[in-house]
Parts: C-alpha cells; sequence; structure tokens
C-alpha cells in the first residue's frame, strides 16, 4: 500500500459460522474513478457490499478511508464517512411523487420559530436542478416515481446520492433489471457522477456493462478473488472469459455487440 | 436554472399536453368533491318540498351530521395514508364522553380540566395502539378491533355499574359547563348552526397543511408506501405510525367531549359503528386501503356527501333505514371512480 485511497479493503473475509463468504479480498477506489465488482452469483458481492456499507462488518483484515482504518458499526457509520449505497430495491416509495422521494427523510424546512414546514419549491428545484445536471431527463417532477421506468428510478437514486454528499458510491447491480438500452442509460449516469468526482463502486455479474465504464476490475469467484486489474492490463475479451469461464462466449458476443452499438 | 444549460421542459414530447381538466381529474380529492355536488343537487330534487337549497336550517342540519363525521375522520384518513387502520376511534367517543361525565358528575370536577384529562386519556389510547402495533407487528386492523371490544365492553359495564342504568345525566349540572358548551358546542347564529362544523373545518385545514407541507406529511406518505424504504432513508416509520394513532384517538376523545357538552348525557353504546364511516370518508375522499396515498380535503368531501345523504333521506321522506345502503353505494362507487381516476393518471410504462 502506497498513497491513501479513499476507500480501501485490506485482506477482508468474512465468515458465516463455518461457511467462508469470502476470503482475503482487497481493492480500492479513488475519487473520479469506477471500480468494478465482478462475479457470478454466489460469488460473494453482496457480502462484499454489506460490508463496505457497513450492514456487516469483515472478522478479519482492514477498512481503510482515506487511509485511516474504519470500523462501521451500522449503515449510518459508512454514510457518515460519505459512501452511499444504492441498492437494487432503490429505497424509494413508487406512489410518492419524485420530489417527495428524493427528500424523503432529509426535508429542507423553512419557517418561523417553532413552526417549521417543508420547503416544496425548493425541493422542486433542487432536484430539477440535480437531475439535470446529471443529465437526467424527468418530465415532471410532480410524477409518482411508480411511473418511471426502471432505468430512469436507477437514475434518480444515483442523482440523490450524488446530491446527499456521497463521496463512495456504490451500485448494487444497477444494470441487472435492466434492458440493454436502459442499462446503457444508467451506465451514463455513473460516469456522470464519477465526472463529478464521485468515487463509484459497480457491483455487477456483466462483464459487458463493467468494461465501459471501469477503471478497475475485481472479480470474484466462490467468495476469492480471481485478481484486480486495471483497464490497461485487461481487454474485454479476457474480462468476460475470467467472468465465464469460455464456456458462454458465444452467447455473451451477441450481447457484447448489441452493448457497443448502444454505447456507440 | 438559465435557459443555455437545458431546453425548457415544455419541448419534451413524451409530456402528453395536459389540460386544466385533465390535470384536476389526477388528484385523489375530486372525486368526492363531485360525489357530494351530485349528492347535493339530488336532494335539492328529491327534498324539493322541505326546500333544501334555500332553507339554512337544513344546511345546518347535514353540516351538523357531517361534523360529526369528519373530525374524526381527518386524522383516520392520515393514519390509512400512513397504512394503518384505527377500528376503535368509533368506540373512543363512547368512552371519552363517558369518562367527561363520570368525572364531572360523579367525581364533581369542574368541566375544564375534566376535559384536560379526557383529552389525556386519549393520547394514552392512542399511545397503546401505535406501540402494541409498531411493537408487535401485528395488523391494526386486528390490535384496534381488540382495543373496540375491550373498551365496549368497559363502556357498557361501567356505566352499568355506575348509574344502574345505560347512560351518564346531568352533565350540564357541572361547574363550568356554560362556558364549555359554548366553546365546543355551542351555536353560531340563529339558523343552528353548530360550532362543531367550525371544529371540523379548522381540523381538516390542519390536517390538510400537515399532510401537504410539513415533514411529518412526507413522514406519512412514506411509512403508508414502503415503510421499509422510508426506513433506509432514515425516516422514523415507528415513532410516525405511533404519533398517527395518538392523533385519531385524541380527536375521537375531542368529539366525545362535544357530543357529551351537546347532548349533556352519554349513551354506554355512543360511537359505536362510526368507526367505519370514517373509513368510508377517507376511502371516499381517495385513501387507499393499502396505504401511501389519500387526501384530507378529499375526506372533508366524503364526510360532506355522507351528512347529506343522512339528513337528506330524512328530508326526502324516505325511509331512513336505507341510509346504509347508501352509504354503501356511495363506498362502492367512490372506490371503483377512484381506482379508474387513479389507474388513468397514473398508468405505468
Amino acid at each position: 500500500m502506497t498513497a491513501a485511497h479513499l476507500l480501501e479493503a485490506d485482506d477482508i473475509s468474512k465468515y458465516y459460522g463455518n461457511v467462508v463468504a469470502l476470503k482475503e479480498i482487497s481493492m480500492y477506489v479513488d475519487a473520479g474513478e469506477v471500480t468494478c465488482i465482478l462475479g457470478d452469483n454466489g460469488a460473494g458481492k453482496s457480502s462484499f457490499i454489506k460490508l463496505l456499507s457497513g450492514v456487516h462488518q469483515p472478522d478479519a483484515g482492514r477498512l481503510l478511508v482515506d487511509g485511516e482504518e474504519v470500523h462501521f458499526g451500522s449503515p449510518r457509520d459508512a454514510r457518515a464517512k460519505g459512501i452511499a449505497t444504492v441498492y437494487q430495491d432503490l429505497a424509494m416509495v413508487p406512489l410518492m411523487s419524485i420530489w417527495r422521494n428524493f427528500f424523503l427523510g432529509a426535508e429542507p424546512r423553512k419557517g418561523v420559530g417553532p413552526v417549521q414546514w417543508f420547503d416544496s419549491a425548493t425541493a422542486k428545484r433542487i432536484v430539477r436542478r440535480e437531475l439535470s445536471e446529471m443529465g437526467i431527463d424527468v418530465r415532471d417532477p410532480d410524477q409518482p416515481v411508480g411511473t418511471l421506468s426502471g432505468g430512469e428510478r436507477q437514475s434518480v437514486a444515483i442523482a440523490r446520492a450524488v446530491h446527499f454528499g456521497a463521496r463512495v458510491l456504490i451500485l448494487d447491480e444497477p444494470t441487472s433489471a435492466l434492458g440493454v438500452k436502459q442499462a446503457g442509460v444508467v451506465l451514463k449516469y455513473v460516469l456522470q457522477a464519477r465526472d463529478r468526482g464521485v468515487a463509484v463502486i459497480f457491483i455487477t455479474h456483466n462483464p459487458h456493462h463493467a468494461y465501459p465504464v471501469g477503471d478497475r476490475f475485481v472479480i470474484l469467484n466462490r467468495g476469492q478473488s480471481l485478481g484486480a486489474y486495471e483497464k490497461a492490463d485487461i481487454d474485454r475479451q479476457e474480462l468476460v472469459r475470467l467472468m465465464a469461464g469460455g464456456s458462454e462466449l458465444v452467447e455473451l458476443e451477441h450481447e457484447l455487440d448489441e452493448i457497443k452499438a448502444d454505447l456507440g | 436554472m438559465t435557459e443555455t444549460t437545458a431546453p425548457s421542459a415544455s419541448a419534451d414530447e413524451r409530456l402528453v399536453r395536459v389540460g386544466p381538466l385533465g390535470r384536476l381529474l389526477i388528484r385523489p380529492d375530486i372525486g368526492a368533491l363531485l360525489g357530494a355536488i351530485a349528492v347535493f343537487f339530488a336532494f335539492a330534487y328529491f327534498a324539493r318540498a322541505v326546500s333544501w337549497l334555500s332553507d339554512p336550517g337544513i344546511a345546518a342540519g347535514w353540516t351538523d351530521q357531517a361534523a360529526q363525521y369528519g373530525i374524526v375522520a381527518v386524522p383516520v384518513a392520515l393514519l390509512m395514508i400512513g397504512g394503518e387502520f384505527d377500528l376503535s376511534a368509533g368506540v373512543m367517543i363512547g368512552s371519552s364522553g363517558l369518562l367527561l361525565g363520570y368525572l364531572t358528575t360523579f367525581q364533581n370536577m369542574n368541566v375544564w380540566p375534566a376535559i384536560v384529562l379526557v383529552l389525556v386519556f386519549g393520547l394514552v389510547i392512542g399511545l397503546i395502539n401505535g406501540l402494541t402495533v409498531v411493537r408487535t407487528k401485528l395488523p391494526s386492523f386486528i390490535v384496534t378491533l381488540a382495543t373496540f371490544f375491550v373498551l365496549q365492553g368497559v363502556n357498557a359495564a361501567g356505566t352499568l355499574k355506575l348509574t344502574g342504568q345505560t347512560a351518564i345525566q346531568n352533565i350540564d349540572s357541572a361547574s363550568g359547563f356554560n362556558s364549555a358548551q359554548k366553546f365546543f358546542a355551542g351555536g353560531l347564529t340563529h339558523y343552528d348552526f353548530k360550532v362543531k362544523v367550525l371544529w371540523w373545518i379548522g381540523i381538516t385545514v390542519v390536517g390538510a397543511w400537515l399532510l401537504a407541507k410539513s415533514r411529518f406529511g412526507n413522514w406519512i406518505y412514506g411509512a403508508g408506501g414502503d415503510a421499509n424504504s422510508a426506513r433506509n432513508v432514515g425516516v422514523p416509520v415507528a415513532r410516525t405510525k405511533v404519533v398517527l394513532f395518538m392523533m385519531t384517538s385524541t380527536t375521537a376523545a375531542l368529539m366525545g367531549i362535544i357530543e357529551a357538552l351537546e347532548l349533556r348525557s352519554m349513551q354506554a353504546g355512543e360511537g359505536i359503528g362510526l368507526e367505519f364511516i370514517f373509513i368510508i370518508c377517507a376511502v371516499v375522499g381517495g385513501c387507499l386501503l393499502t396505504g401511501g396515498f389519500g387526501s384530507v380535503i378529499g375526506t372533508f368531501f366524503g364526510a360532506a356527501m355522507l351528512g347529506m345523504v343522512q339528513l337528506g333521506i330524512v328530508d326526502a321522506q324516505w325511509d331512513s333505514n336505507w341510509t346504509f345502503t347508501f352509504q354503501g353505494g356511495i363506498l362502492f362507487a367512490a372506490v371503483l371512480l377512484n381506482t379508474l381516476i387513479r389507474t388513468r393518471a397514473q398508468r405505468a410504462r
């Protein structure tokens, strides 16, 4: 370890009883970078996120923020360090409007003395500005989140995390439930967040989604790291081969071409 | 936003041009408003013999009835939007009125401090309901059904033991009765409009403001819409629900106070059955049974509609037993209409 990274995991392990969920995993991410965590189902991706976001605590190894060792007792501790996690279920209420969702639990208020009210004008203005800065095109901040497509919802969740001061953004399979085109949209916002100086940890099982946006790739398999690669050291074919073991290459190649065409 | 950063929103081709009428129809309370207007004019015709339209005394009658429904229906609606029910809201009116009667006539208390104690009683019952629901995670339908039956038994047995009868009488003999009666249950004009109507309007305004404009209102939507997500982003869901239960039973206690002062006596069975009327008002007002959606303004119109039906059937000289059938019909029509409006407004892609 040389210079201090924004967030670093150093040989962390996690056991559930006598099951080894994660064994000596190391990775890091810096501001304005995307580190991808790749792995098939059961590889330990979810366990890994839970360690980074403070839901669980590692049984061995160290977590470091800005080079200092940290212990997250709860997700709140992680959030206090600027680590925001966007889970698959997105923590959004479908029947509520975009602006109400955006500020749920952190409503801006104004008022006199004890009489305080939810400053909805400011909330709507901020939502419009934040989303347009991310290049997200919402038609109407009053529309219920339930009427947004999966990709749009994911994008709003990312914008919300960025607005509330996330330095590290952990994205849990943000593209897995989406079609090719929608996934492309979300990948664009991942890059937008990166360009705004956020460190992004992008968890996925899809190397075709990871490769175009990642600066660094950590491949997990059955709780162990198959290696960490800088983008310069690995090409897409190799990444796919590592992920898939070479067997399903033909089908994957087809999907790859679709993505290529989509991302231009 | 400056003009250079983004094209104006109106340029978006996916935004279907929504006229003012279309915008209006998206609101959850519009069905209740239209329904109330329809019922009003229906009785203007059927009850023309008693000059429904022009006699202020007629309006005083149905607004009084509507206020009796509407005051408690407001917190019941907020509670439903927050994802919970309170079936004990009806019986609480009886319990609170009886408690006021007991304190003033059997303990010789002045009415004003007795009122304070009754309101505290309302807060405590709400706290018990709320804590039981959030701690045990049992459905509030069951928890408050239990509270309902427990209180119903206490009301009946307690009243009989105290008085040997089924009611507590002579509440007007207590000191402080006249001033309290003016404040809670007095008349407004010589047409016999009641102060109760002002309480109804006031509580509606406060409820509507809370829901639309306060941080607590956002938490109500969140707690009812998706409690798990709301908790994940830092909403104190349990606290929000407990406060809603306390608001509901305390408002029911206020209603009990108003009735006891108005009637000067309290029947042991008072309020029973109203819990469903409150829920009908809320549903007519656009509240979803599953929580997360609804309107206080709509609930106001729902109460107005039910008040008009109650009095209108008498004024039209129909058999008043049909009232229940009408209420059932209104509930069914409202649910259908609301579902239609909502699916049209929020058609998912």
